[in-house]
């Protein structure tokens, strides 16, 4: 069993911010009204104060994972070190340039350096990883789907590449701009669905259907 | 045309709330009255979900252990449907393996939703009856930013013995490289995200891919109850409705009308 003041709390406070979205168009001179937006921005407000902290907090409770798989008796996890010397090293540095040296453009270049060659790296495998990824497709899947998706795939990565931009024949030129309508399309009714299924998943959490906090 | 806007957001939205009260009503009178057997199933199968019902038995049954990876989006961050849905998704996943010798255990990318998936397993064993059962530790950050969530959640997969791995939630493409180290483990994947380009590869890498609205409909499918069963169907109902406004926009414009 719930707590029903949690859920009247977050039914309550969703109802404001959800309605200070909707009322600037309604009209914004009643006393009422303003009364109700400014409720809403302090609502956000405290919400993204919150949510700072959070992150701070859900940080140190990651440092502490790593600290815990590190001493662990059984299977210590030895790459848990590295993670704890390159936070540690982060973050005493940042602590440093932020408050003593001011040389945060130097901090960001250090850390940048380090971060972006090992996602790159990362991204590098994320390719190659895909690409056997779509060639094994056909052995997990049958029909005509596996098919579109592979044709497609050929399709838009050669119509992508430029290749056919300079081919000056007419069913080409026609056909061209006709092609590159298909993913905006696609991509589009995709979009609708998600934006329909978030009403609907707002709703549900807004009337108290489903509550994903305790209470 | 910005005044219009809020006034239609406005209108949909309380048309999706009053469709979803009616369409609820019947169902709760059924209940009340005549206590027939509901059956399990009452919406469209969908083979991903029925694989995830099985896949949560054999883990319970096996004492292997789920994992669940909610995303990287932000509770105060526009994607946050997403987010919500993922736990959710938790919730009831904690409490079907509530009875599991091995807890689940959940992976965000974002510090807010990290705090929020703790918060909601604590809710889930509460209600399960089974408070002794929940370790923080089960449900962390193990990344800020996109890539190094991902190659905090990669050691998760292959050393927890996972026996399921259901993403559920906002991912970029490089949500790939999970589903490839779920499959070397040879463990169940399930995944679904709100962005396009991770459809598009999950769609590729993953066992059970589900496309568009498909992710909303994840907490339905594993707690049938009368609200939820309303929600799908008012998703559909908007559906066709936003169909049919496409198809009538679009000859009124070949008309020269609009």
């Amino acid at each position: 069993m719930r707590s029903p003041v949690a859920a009247a709390i977050a039914i309550g406070v969703g109802l404001v911010v959800l309605l200070g979205y909707f009322i600037p168009s309604i009209g914004d001179t009643s006393p009422a009204l303003r009364d109700l937006l400014a409720l809403r921005i302090y609502f956000i407000d405290w919400a993204v104060t919150l949510a700072a902290f959070a992150t701070l907090v859900a940080i140190l409770a990651l440092v502490g994972t790593h600290w815990r798989k590190l001493r662990a008796r059984r299977a210590p996890d030895r790459y848990s070190f590295f993670a704890l010397a390159g936070f540690l090293g982060v973050f005493l540095f940042g602590i440093f340039a932020y408050t003593f040296s001011g040389n945060v453009n130097g901090f960001q270049i250090v850390v940048n350096s380090l971060q972006v060659p090992i996602e790159a790296s990362l991204m590098a495998v994320l390719a190659v990883t895909l690409t056997l990824a779509t060639m094994r497709l056909f052995q997990r899947r049958s029909g005509l789907l596996p098919l579109v998706f592979a044709g497609s795939v050929l399709v838009f990565l050669i119509l992508n590449s430029g290749l056919l931009a300079s081919v000056d024949i007419e069913p080409v030129r026609f056909l061209l701009p006709v092609l590159q309508t298909l993913p905006v399309a696609g991509g589009r009714g995709i979009l609708l669905g998600i934006a329909l299924g978030s009403i609907m998943a707002g709703l549900r959490i807004l009337i108290g259907a489903e509550r994903p906090y305790s209470g | 045309m910005n005044w219009l806007e809020p006034i239609l957001g406005l209108t949909l939205v309380l048309l999706a709330a009053s469709l979803m009260f009616f369409f609820s009503l019947p169902q709760r009178s059924q209940g009340r009255g005549q206590r027939r057997a509901r059956p399990r199933f009452a919406f469209r199968p969908i083979r991903a979900m029925q694989r995830l019902h099985r896949a949560i038995g054999l883990a319970v049954e096996d004492g292997s252990r789920l994992h669940l990876s909610i995303g990287k989006s932000s509770i105060i961050g526009p994607n946050n449907a997403s987010a919500l849905v993922g736990l959710s998704t938790l919730e009831r996943i904690g409490m079907l393996s509530s009875l599991s010798d091995r807890p689940p255990v959940a992976t965000t990318g974002d510090g807010t939703l990290a705090l929020l998936s703790q918060d909601t397993l604590r809710a889930a064993y509460r209600i399960a009856n089974v408070p002794d059962q929940y370790d923080p530790a089960q449900a962390r950050l193990t990344g800020p930013t996109p890539f190094s969530y991902i190659a905090g959640t990669l050691p998760v997969i292959h050393d927890e013995r996972i026996s399921a791995n259901i993403l559920v939630g906002n991912f970029g493409p490089e949500v790939g490289l999970l589903i490839d180290a779920s499959n070397r483990e040879g463990a169940f994947s399930l995944a679904a995200s709100d962005a396009l380009a991770a459809q598009a590869v999950l769609y590729a890498a993953a066992a059970e891919p589900l496309i568009g609205e498909e992710l909303f409909a994840v907490p339905a499918y594993l707690q049938s109850s009368a609200i939820h069963q309303a929600s799908l169907r008012v998703q559909d109902v908007l559906r066709w409705l936003v169909i049919l406004a496409l198809i009538v926009g679009a000859l009124l414009a070949f008309l020269g009308l609009l």
